[in-house]
């Protein structure tokens, strides 16, 4: 107990270089913590983005690009699956639900996702919750359009508004002779889904009737008003989701899609794909950590570099308590309690700055990046690593309180004379 | 009765090639006795101090503290011993300067139970207690730190801490080379009554041959020690007085 009380006055009386130590390692701790959060909050992010989707299929490619492009509207396919292809999928007889996903448009860098309405039924985000609209409703004409909260927000669109598609990712061909209504927006979901406008499969279609690789066909113009007359059945679609009926016949269908003779398909599980995807990132999240881990490394060494540089000024105060019978066992303690109070001050300074940080930033994530954080009460692991690094810190600790001690042995009282 | 202090054919030798060693064939004083030790810098006085309080342990010969063999024991319980037995009061800087003068005060009783035994509950009251008999006004003894206490002031509060809990040694190391003539024969005054008070035994070091008529017995460290070795101290003393 005098040892705490004894190291707390002897800390305080050298306020400054304390608090400059436990303010590095503080952000240090907040560092560290944050890119924990982070990277837990991403891939909480990415794992809530498709549940209750039993099989995800596209044309054969990566499992991993499959994933990226269909839910996440990152990349884009190499290849479509023919709309027979997809009707045969679609009978088969273990497949409970499917909706198919048409990608490869986009309005002012947001993705055209052309879809039927059962996405709007189908589709479950963070558990089981489905798509809600803030405004309006479903798409039910060609040319009706329904905007995920994001592209509302950042275009400032209303209902009513009229958007004109984009032909590719990133492209100066506007299919501008074709406008779309909006009808409805979404409510925010933290998914992609909010950076997404969704049209039907019939829309898509619509726009590209009188086009051909790319480009409008010269010469053969279709108004609006004309394709409405036209067979818009679509020719092919990018990807689908299925729902099973049994969790039984999953595997089994998933294998009988991967053989299917008539054009090569890929169909993935998406928990499956999503644990290739963390393989993948898994080096680069590893660096992060290991950065960070330095970052606390560093502080921790900067505070043992201060406590060593104060021990000559000291040597006085470890004299004073020689005389009145601290052993050197007791300077030593006195240290490590010295080390010990630094980390664990800077240990929870850096719980707050990491809370308050996340607080500051946290609807500028969502926004920006579509990282939803939540804020939750540090479980047992952030308190397992905040209790790591008081231990490093203390045992750190050790290299001024051994030389504290062997000082003491040294100078006995003689300092006094 | 047992003698306060005893030393025996004590040789002592700091580590290292060409140390300085210390050897005194015989030293006692007895209890509730006041000896002055008289010696230049250089005579060996901080090692034969470092050896009385235990900070050192002699290589051959015996020291006994109240009739308890003190050498033979481990450092720790050494330390214990100085703790419970002795008040040791340096030339100057002798406080915490950033405890208060009582904190300062009550330091030993934390490593000293039997004397904080003897103190009681009330640790800051024995404290104030004794500053005040040692004649320092009740603003001083409550000041925040002791870092803003006169030298002289902080002397006082150096001998209130050595006597708190009547250890039976008083140690002194040259305490009144701080201080000029006046505050110097006060202090002494203040000194002596309070050892006397708490029945301890004085042994009091120093340079100034002035000082030593007031004490029951003179000694200079040339009539008890012999020293060799080099110069005024060992490596880690020159290294500490830098």
């Amino acid at each position: 107990m005098i040892l705490l009380r004894l190291a707390l006055a002897s800390l305080g009386n050298r306020w400054i270089t304390v608090a400059l130590t436990v303010f590095a390692t503080a952000l240090s701790v907040g560092l560290f913590l944050g890119v924990e959060k982070l990277r837990s909050g991403a891939k909480e992010s990415f794992a809530n983005t498709v549940s209750g989707v039993d099989l995800i299929v596209g044309a054969r490619s990566g499992s991993v690009q499959l994933l990226l492009y269909s839910v996440f509207r990152i990349g884009n396919a190499t290849n479509n699956i023919t709309w027979e292809t997809y009707q045969n999928l679609a009978a088969a007889e273990a497949v409970d639900w499917i909706v198919p996903l048409s990608l490869g448009d986009s309005h002012r860098g947001f993705r055209v996702l052309g879809t039927t309405e059962a996405y709007f039924d189908r589709y479950r985000f963070r558990g089981d919750r489905g798509l809600a609209f803030a405004e309006g409703r479903r798409f039910d004409d060609v040319f009706d359009a329904v905007l995920g909260a994001d592209v509302a927000a950042a275009l400032g669109y209303d209902l009513g508004a009229e958007i004109v598609v984009a032909h590719g990712i990133a492209s100066f061909a506007r299919h501008d002779d074709k406008p779309f209504t909006v009808v409805g927006i979404l409510e925010k979901t933290g998914t992609p889904v909010d950076r997404t406008v969704h049209v039907s499969l019939a829309g898509i279609e619509a726009i590209h009737v009188d086009w051909q690789g790319g480009a409008r066909m010269p010469g053969r113009s279709v108004s609006a008003a004309e394709v409405r007359t036209m067979d818009l059945t679509p020719r092919a679609v990018t990807a689908a989701l299925i729902g099973v009926e049994s969790k039984l016949a999953l595997l089994r269908l998933q294998r009988a899609i991967n053989n299917y003779p008539d054009e090569p398909l890929l169909a993935v599980l998406p928990g499956v794909a999503l644990q290739e995807l963390w393989g993948l990132v898994g080096v680069a999240e590893a660096a992060l950590a290991g950065v960070s881990v330095m970052v606390v490394a560093t502080a921790l060494l900067g505070m043992v570099a201060m406590i060593l540089a104060g021990l000559q000024e000291r040597r006085r105060e470890m004299a004073i308590l020689r005389a009145v019978g601290a052993g050197p066992r007791t300077i030593l303690g006195l240290l490590l309690a010295e080390a010990a109070i630094i980390s664990t001050a800077g240990a929870a300074l850096g719980l707050v700055v990491v809370y308050g940080g996340l607080a500051l930033a946290q609807s500028w994530l969502d926004r920006t990046y579509g990282l939803y954080v939540p804020i939750t009460a540090p479980g047992g692991e952030v308190f397992m690593i905040l209790g790591a690094i008081v231990l490093a810190g203390t045992a750190i600790g050790l290299v001024p309180a051994i030389r504290a001690y062997r000082m003491s042995l040294a100078d006995g009282m003689m300092i006094g004379n | 009765m047992a003698d306060a202090l005893r030393l025996d054919a004590v040789r002592f030798a700091w580590p290292g090639a060409g140390g300085f060693s210390l050897g005194v064939e015989s030293l006692c004083v007895a209890r509730g006795e006041r000896v002055f030790l008289q010696g230049p810098s250089g005579s060996g006085k901080s090692t034969l101090l470092s050896l009385i309080c235990g900070i050192v342990s002699p290589d051959a010969g015996e020291i006994a503290v109240m009739g308890e063999p003190f050498s033979t024991l481990s450092a720790r319980r050494r330390d214990r011993l100085r703790a419970e037995r002795m008040g040791v009061i340096f030339q100057m800087f002798n406080l915490l300067p950033y405890a208060s003068p009582i904190e300062n005060v009550v330091l030993p009783l934390a490593f000293a139970p039997l004397r904080a035994r003897r103190v009681g509950r009330d640790r800051a009251g024995e404290a104030r207690r004794l500053l005040t008999a040692l004649g320092l006004p009740e603003a001083v003894i409550d000041a925040r730190r002791a870092a803003s206490l006169s030298v002289g002031q902080q002397q006082r509060v150096a001998v209130a801490r050595a006597l708190i809990g009547t250890p039976d040694i008083v140690v002194a190391d040259e305490p009144t080379s701080a201080l000029d003539g006046d505050a110097r024969d006060a202090f002494l005054a203040l000194l002596f009554d309070q050892v006397a008070a708490a029945g301890a035994s004085l042994i009091m070091v120093s340079h100034d041959a002035s000082l030593a008529q007031r004490f029951d017995r003179r000694l200079t460290l040339a009539e008890i020690a012999s020293v060799a070795g080099s110069g005024t101290g060992t490596a880690a003393q020159i290294r500490g007085a830098a």
